[in-house]
């Protein structure tokens, strides 16, 4: 696999609607097994971007592509749909705010997990089960709790569930939606440790969007600022939040409450 | 019709009018066309309620000719109530020969059997359907299901069965067991058992599956391959019975509980009551002719 090479390309990306502003001319590069951190305030066209990139929504304007595993680079906005349902569902992943948008609420934590596998093709129960022990483990949910439905679960089990469901196919690139949002602290505090060793060891590349800066400086390597849609501050997450250059980036910064 | 004025109602050969069979049977031709595909069609008002079978009738009264014989199975038996009804209907509105015996019958309407006695090339089974989707059960949304049907993204099917498998032990579903069809279209065999399906794969009579308050149409071709989804390490299998027919001593058949009385009396009869009928009739000992062993699944 050639590192020389980014893994996403977006070029003046802007989405509207109507006369209104979602995200305007965004434009950046994110490569193999980096985290980026979209950062801005509410209505700042962070998920509109989100949504725009993982293909989710059609942008008005803009082209982005992805490198594929054979190394060639597809326009997104061009593929069939059938190609990009398999791209979401086997090179992707998306770890969405509320648990009950990213899983099925009504069958077991077990077929969650393999719902993956078995789309891709595998028809043997006792792989898929054991895969998804596997992972279940890996994202600290015991395996006693394999046949629960995900209602039984607390918030922060939910998450951690949503996220191995995403993670079961091996994906290269991962879109979070503020993964930490409306969990307290100390779940929070679990949960990013957890993010965080995931991504290193598998080696992914993830967008996070989040307007928790401190989550931001946890997880990501590079930040993006938003701000009405469009992009005002971008740099490496520690130079962004310890010398924010631009006037919103201060502001954003210095009104994080301290403790 | 205006020199006739006098007769105040009277109804068309086989109750519906000729637009409405012609749309019905364009919409059982694409699904010939399409196996296993759900054909919208503009369902009628039947004289009956949704769930009795408003599908099947208008399936049955689309292709039925004069010529024709029809037999009406309610779980198997030809003399339950939604059998003995619908048979009395089209005797009335087409007045056709009916039958109880399925090699007599041209077309067969049932309810969730496939009678006993092997079909033959040129009969027509029409079912009646209550839900035509086999997806409903884990994603609501019709414009869901339809582009997972488009784009052959049958995995969530699997998901089903999964569960099945982690909280019985095996796959649990005994009717309505989903199919899939010359490997396309999953597609739901209508709540027959699952004991019934192996019967499906390369029937040479033709297969017809009406719902009418869901409006959909689909077929099976005469020798379409149909295959009972499972996994490599749960494969398909169907029902079986420890011990034969209380009446007739058939085995290898489907049998029904029947509660005799109120101390824990009972007996497992078949539910096909003409192929019942008939191995009494010949005294028993006829061997069956479908082993469910030999059909390939």
């Amino acid at each position: 696999m050639n590192d020389d090479l980014p893994l996403l390309r977006v070029s003046s990306l802007s989405k509207s609607y109507g006369s209104r502003i979602g995200c305007a001319d965004v434009t950046f590069d994110l490569w193999p097994g980096e985290v980026l951190a979209v950062v801005g305030e509410s209505g700042s066209g962070k998920t509109t971007l989100l949504n725009c990139l993982s293909t989710r929504l059609m942008p008005t304007s803009g082209t982005a592509s992805y490198r594929m595993r054979d190394g060639t680079f597809r326009e997104l906005y061009r593929m069939s749909e059938a190609e990009r349902r398999f791209l979401m569902r086997t090179d992707w992943g998306f770890v969405h705010q509320n648990p009950a948008d990213g899983l099925r609420m009504n069958v077991s934590a077990g077929a969650n997990v393999g719902e993956r596998l078995m789309a891709v093709g595998d028809r043997h129960y006792g792989r898929i089960r054991a895969t998804a022990i596997d992972w279940l483990g890996r994202v600290e949910i015991g395996a006693d709790r394999i046949d629960d439905e995900p209602r039984a679960f607390s918030g922060g089990m939910r998450q951690r569930l949503q996220i191995a469901r995403n993670l079961v196919t091996g994906p290269r690139l991962v879109f979070m939606d503020e993964p930490t949002g409306g969990l307290d602290v100390s779940v929070q505090a679990r949960l990013l440790d957890l993010l965080r060793g995931l991504v290193s060891d598998l080696g992914l590349a993830a967008i996070v969007v989040t307007h928790d800066l401190a989550v931001a400086r946890l997880l990501s390597q590079r930040m993006m600022v938003m701000k009405d849609g469009r992009v005002v501050e971008t740099g490496l997450t520690d130079r962004v939040l310890d010398d924010p250059r631009e006037p919103y980036t201060q502001l954003l910064v210095s009104s994080i409450l301290q403790v | 019709m205006s020199a006739r004025t006098s007769e105040i109602a009277s109804y068309n050969f086989a109750y519906l009018d000729e637009q409405t069979k012609r749309m019905i049977r364009r919409a059982i031709l694409k699904g010939i066309a399409i196996p296993g595909y759900q054909v919208p069609f503009a369902s009628r008002e039947m004289p009956m309620p949704y769930g009795w079978g408003t599908g099947g009738v208008q399936i049955t009264a689309s292709i039925i000719g004069r010529d024709d014989v029809l037999k009406v199975i309610d779980q198997g038996a030809d003399d339950t109530t939604n059998a003995v009804s619908i048979r009395a209907f089209f005797a009335r509105v087409a007045g056709v020969a009916v039958t109880t015996e399925t090699a007599k019958a041209t077309i067969i309407q049932t309810r969730h059997r496939i009678p006993e006695h092997p079909l033959g090339e040129g009969q027509v089974l029409v079912y009646q359907v209550p839900i035509p989707e086999p997806l409903r059960y884990l994603e609501p949304r019709e414009t869901e299901t339809r582009k997972m049907h488009a784009l052959e993204e049958y995995g969530l099917m699997h998901v089903k069965l999964y569960e099945d498998i982690a909280r019985h032990g095996h796959i649990a579903t005994t009717y309505a067991y989903p199919v899939k069809v010359e490997g396309r279209y999953v597609m739901d065999p209508s709540p027959t058992p699952k004991f019934d399906n192996p019967k499906m794969h390369m029937s040479p009579a033709l297969q017809l599956f009406g719902a009418g308050r869901e409006k959909r149409i689909y077929a099976l071709p005469p020798y379409t391959r149909v295959v009972s989804l499972d996994f490599e390490d749960h494969p398909f299998e169907v029902q079986r019975f420890e011990q034969p027919c209380a009446l007739c001593g058939a085995r290898n058949v489907y049998l029904d509980e029947v509660i005799l009385d109120d101390r824990g009396g009972r007996m497992f009869v078949c539910s096909d009551t003409d192929y019942c009928e008939k191995r009494r009739d010949e005294g028993g000992v006829a061997a069956n002719p479908f082993e469910p062993d030999e059909a390939a699944t």
